[in-house]
């Protein structure tokens, strides 16, 4: 069995800033870090891998130093990791990035065929969930979004059961292989590399693929070029402060009456309106 | 199990220039570094002094991340929030490449660093964190127990670059624990500006920077100082105290900085600058008095661990580097003549530092810890005086100046007796010699 891992190296979101004067954002000195959600979709492949012996092998595109986020999906057990770069790759919005993707994984088939393909339901930096489904769609896979448990892979027979988080409730969805997972956060907890581990990564050569090593020719689809997303405008909306009004009062009482007072000082037709309903309610009691 | 021939644990300066050194010299070397990447647990004001680098990576400026070059030094005596008093050298000299002190952004800087290191040939494996030094039978250091499951890897010598808390020689009772009145905490923000308004605010241009050390009331009659650099587009400011003054007093680091801050002198300088980054850190200042025991079986202390820090002229990093390649050349002398890394043999890497400019610095400033210890006054009541006398010179009254002399010394003769003026002098005549 062979399981393919897509992964994104982003900045820490929680360490980012808006330059004040460009409006962009400041990378400098914020740490990439592997795609959280991408995490639990790794963490799972490797699950299947300790039970049946899978083949996981970890793709990621991105420039050069994504490097670092392979190997840290390497140091956790993951078998292979593949750096999908080129030039031309860049600026790519998730409809290129999907068919670069997904160029890189047909050529991967082609070496070892593929049964599943993980990735998270979405990075933190984008946020649109759309390369999972887009990998899905243009390599003819079963599409399986938001999965939050794998309950069962049959190998032989290329069927995968899987539960999907639902609004209202857990569907219980069985299907073909081979498919893509985009796999749900807090499914699953990624394990600490031990000392090995760390070895291995430290040690292991990342193989780079470009355009030619996956057969891309046609650069329209790629990058810049292939990416009909437009950003328009980026700012950073105004926080507004407005301060907040502070009752006082000797008792609990005495504030709330204060409250009470302001309230339909600055709101004169809440009363109105809720001496009306009192009015209402005491006819409606005389009447019975 | 791993087996190496060094393992540094550490990628600051001190750890990064030992691991780099072996590792050029064809030595096998692994390092292990507890941050994320080299350099998120690193905090410096910064300034790198060029020399120490250049002994080690002597083109490093053709592709470290430097800053600006320190082309203006300011030394300013704060009084209350409203006084300043200080002088300026601008020397066209410092100008000149190549230049000898630059403003750099460790973050930046050790990644720099770090991909030296790589390239040179070590192996570098991060968020990993030594918890114990492996000791044999016989009490020799033979590896490093690290937190990961299998974590124990193996080495004929360990180099402890761990950093100002030096918890791995203490744990291994390698040293004495360290002590609150040999630390300085200093709390640092990186301040986000426009390149244009710092070139504008300090008189500046180009890659040209400016330093501002700052001393005085600030410090709220601790001992201490704090530091004001320029970078491409932000400010580095900070303070800091000795850590046993600041439990006494009970004021906390950020309640220094932010007054600070706000002092007249500083305020315009940072108007409208946005917080980037905030941080705190330890610095070892006691000395040499304070150092511990620097080598043994199978290790050897570098940097901020060994406590290799001259307050007074700030240095710190330079002297980090600087023993880490003396600690790596002392390790690639014995093992080219077949010794072994016994205590006996590498006594050699004492020998290197004490010919060299740490030792012979920290030397000269020995006394210099217990001086400001015993005569906390000094960093309060002559910056006030000075403001004061300042004030009373520049200050055109119709008042003579003879009157105005005297009324300054009566101000001086009020704050110490002429024993007490005389006492300081020597006192500190003899710290300072």
């Amino acid at each position: 069995m062979h399981i393919a891992v897509c992964i994104k190296q982003v900045p820490d979101s929680a360490q980012i800033r808006v330059h004040p004067v460009t409006n962009t954002i400041m990378r400098q000195g914020v740490p990439a870090i592997v795609n959280p959600f991408d995490l639990f979709a790794l963490e799972e492949a490797l699950r299947i891998k300790d039970r049946t012996g899978a083949r996981v092998t970890v793709l990621s595109m991105g420039p050069p130093q994504a490097e670092d986020a392979l190997k840290k999906c390497i140091s956790l057990g993951a078998d292979d990791a593949i750096l999908v770069t080129d030039k031309a790759f860049s600026g790519a919005d998730t409809l290129a990035t999907s068919y670069v993707l997904a160029a890189a994984l047909r050529t991967l088939h082609e070496k070892q065929p593929l049964d599943l393909v993980f990735t998270g339901k979405q990075t933190i930096d984008g946020d649109t969930a759309q390369v999972g489904p887009g990998i899905a769609i243009r390599l003819g896979y079963q599409l399986l979004t938001y999965v939050s448990r794998i309950a069962k892979i049959d190998v032989q027979d290329s069927r995968i059961v899987v539960e999907r988080r639902a609004e209202g409730g857990v569907q219980v969805l069985e299907s073909r292989l081979p498919a893509v997972i985009t796999m749900l956060e807090g499914t699953n907890t990624i394990r600490f590399a031990d000392m090995p581990g760390m070895f291995t990564a430290a040690r292991q050569q990342t193989q780079h693929w470009n355009r030619e090593a996956i057969g891309i020719t046609d650069l329209t689809q790629v990058g810049l070029k292939g990416s009909p997303t437009v950003v328009a405008q980026v700012f950073a909306p105004k926080p507004k402060a407005v301060r907040a009004l502070r009752i006082e009062g000797e008792t609990p009482a005495a504030m709330a009456e204060a409250f009470v007072d302001k309230l339909f000082t600055d709101y004169p037709q809440l009363e109105e309106a809720l001496l009306e309903h009192l009015d209402q309610l005491a006819a409606q009691e005389q009447q019975s | 199990m791993e087996k190496f021939d060094v393992i540094v644990v550490g990628a600051g300066p001190s750890g990064n220039a030992a691991a780099y050194t072996l590792a050029k010299a064809g030595v096998n070397v692994l390092q292990l570094e507890r941050g994320e990447s080299p350099g998120t647990k690193n905090v410096q004001g910064a300034i790198l002094y060029a020399h120490a680098l250049e002994e080690i990576i002597p083109d490093f400026r053709d592709s470290a991340p430097l800053e600006r070059h320190v082309a203006e030094q300011r030394m300013w005596m704060m009084d209350e929030a409203s006084v300043c008093t200080g002088m300026t050298h601008r020397d066209a000299r410092f100008s000149t490449p190549p230049y000898n002190r630059y403003t750099i952004i460790r973050a930046r800087f050790d990644r720099w660093f770090s991909a030296k290191v790589k390239e040179a040939g070590a192996l570098v494996i991060c968020e990993t964190t030594v918890s114990e030094l492996l000791r044999d039978a016989q009490g020799r250091v033979v590896g490093v127990r690290t937190e990961r499951e299998h974590g124990d890897i193996l080495a004929d010598c360990v180099i402890l670059a761990d950093g100002a808390n030096a918890l791995l020689g203490s744990r291994a009772g390698l040293r004495r624990e360290i002590k609150a009145e040999d630390m300085a905490l200093v709390a640092k923000e990186v301040l986000f500006l426009p390149k244009e308004t710092i070139d504008a605010r300090f008189n500046i241009s180009g890659d040209e920077g400016v330093v501002i050390e700052l001393a005085g009331n600030v410090t709220h009659g601790m001992v201490g100082t704090g530091f004001l650099y320029t970078n491409k587009d932000s400010i580095s400011i900070g303070i800091g105290c000795m850590l046993g003054d600041m439990k006494r007093q009970t004021i906390t680091p950020y309640q220094l900085l932010e007054g600070l801050k706000r002092h007249t002198a500083v305020r315009p300088l940072i108007e409208g600058a946005e917080m980037k980054e905030y941080s705190a850190h330890l610095i070892p200042e006691g000395g040499l008095k304070a150092l511990p025991q620097l080598y043994g079986d199978g290790w050897l202390v570098v940097g901020d661990s060994a406590g290799f820090v001259n307050g007074i002229h700030r240095e710190g990093s330079n002297l980090a580097m600087t023993s880490g390649r003396l600690a790596a050349e002392s390790l690639v002398a014995l093992k080219a003549a077949g010794k072994p890394f016994d205590a006996r043999h590498l006594a050699e890497y004492k020998r290197r530092l004490d010919d060299s400019v740490i030792i012979a610095d920290l030397k000269k400033y020995a006394d210099v810890p217990d001086f400001l210890h015993n005569k906390p006054h000094i960093l309060d009541v002559y910056p006030r005086l000075l403001g004061n006398a300042a004030h009373e010179m520049f200050m055109v009254d119709g008042q003579s100046k003879r009157a105005k002399q005297q009324k300054i010394y009566a101000e001086l003769k009020s704050r110490r007796s002429l024993l007490g003026l005389l006492g300081d002098a020597y006192h500190f005549w003899r710290a300072f010699r």
